[in-house]
């Protein structure tokens, strides 16, 4: 992470001083998270709970966008690369559904498509119900 | 040779080399199906098998990097804070479009899922994979799936619904562009959401806005609808 995270915070103005506040308003929220999650034991994961107490921030003025905007920029536009090493944990789980891979494959393509469909067809009807206003 | 690789360093500096020709490939083909993470994947998975090293070595690594996807989860509120203004004109067919669809993914998920004797973890694993990466294998761990299986599965979705979406699109008659947007993005994430950027504004807005309410969404249906549907 290293390699990727130092030329692109040291072209910002502000430089590093402002990442390790930015970073400590998300770490915060994220551990307020976990904590409220692990006091309630509501079934939301941590990091949800942070994203909703994040939204919430925002729409209140608590959090301004400028505040978080270096951390966030960083970690959307490198989300992809985070996943990596969880879906490389597939090898391991691969003989629990060797047997069943097409099976799971067509349904995951089967509910794609319903549920596409329906979203879609769902949005439009109740849209066209209130009387075509676009 | 396992035993000099016993270090964190190897699992973050194969990822970081299978990324960086995923990233390549994509580029040079253009298409969903070879998305960076697929690629890398495919990369990473037939290294360890290779050179016959274990995926435990390789996590020690790549615990560090999942680690980073809880802050990342959390920044989810700002493109959806972003297009949250788009909501004033329609909220309530968008949101109402983003719960049924949600819904509907979950419990097709299950039912199919039953009707095909899958078992009952394999199931778990498949309910979350509409939403966005982040949240569904969050989720995932959380209602006693496999996240690795979800990842999969999230990306079928994904890639199915950037390639495919304009012709489900064409096939259920969905015309109007907020309608096209919500559906892409309730149930192909960024994936989806970055052929609705192709298609026109609205259409990436609406879906990049789906995105995070149908993870939210998710998150509080899934645990209720397995528990009445499962038992």
């Amino acid at each position: 992470m290293g390699v990727l995270i130092v030329p692109f915070l040291y072209n910002q103005e502000g430089g590093l001083m402002r990442v390790f506040k930015e970073l400590a308003i998300i770490v915060g929220i994220l551990l307020f998270s976990y904590v409220i999650q692990q006091l309630t034991k509501m079934p939301v994961p941590a990091p949800v709970l942070g994203m909703i107490i994040l939204l919430l921030s925002l729409l209140l003025g608590v959090v301004k966008l400028e505040d978080i905007e270096l951390v966030s920029r960083f970690f959307l536009d490198h989300l992809t690369f985070l996943f990596v090493p969880s879906g490389v944990g597939l090898m391991v789980v691969w003989g629990i559904i060797k047997d069943q891979w097409i099976i799971i494959f067509l349904i995951s393509l089967l509910t794609t498509i319903l549920a596409m469909g329906i979203t879609g067809i769902t949005v439009q009807l109740i849209k066209g119900n209130k009387g075509g206003d676009k | 040779m396992t035993n000099y690789l016993d270090t964190p360093l190897f699992g973050i500096f194969l990822s970081l080399i299978a990324f960086q020709i995923g990233m390549y490939v994509n580029k040079r083909t253009k298409m969903a199906i070879f998305s960076p993470l697929v690629i890398a994947l495919i990369i990473v998975i037939s290294t360890l098998n290779f050179f016959h090293i274990d995926y435990e070595i390789f996590n020690k690594g790549g615990s560090i990097i999942t680690f980073f996807l809880g802050p990342a989860t959390v920044i989810l509120a700002v493109p959806l804070y972003k297009q949250i203004n788009r909501l004033k004109d329609s909220a309530v067919p968008i949101l109402i479009g983003i719960i049924v669809g949600s819904s509907f993914s979950i419990i097709s998920v299950i039912v199919l899922g039953k009707m095909f004797g899958l078992t009952e973890v394999v199931i778990k694993s498949l309910v979350p994979k509409a939403t966005t990466t982040a949240i569904s294998q969050e989720l995932s761990a959380q209602i006693g799936g496999i996240p690795a299986i979800t990842i999969a599965g999230t990306m079928v979705n994904g890639i199915f619904g950037n390639l495919m979406g304009v012709y489900i699109m064409k096939f259920f008659k969905i015309k109007d562009k907020e309608a096209v947007g919500v559906a892409l993005g309730t149930t192909s994430h960024a994936v989806g959401t970055a052929k609705a950027m192709e298609l026109g504004e609205v259409q990436g807005g609406m879906s990049s806005l789906s995105i995070s309410i149908a993870g939210i969404v998710t998150v509080f249906l899934a645990p209720i609808l397995i528990k009445l549907l499962m038992g």
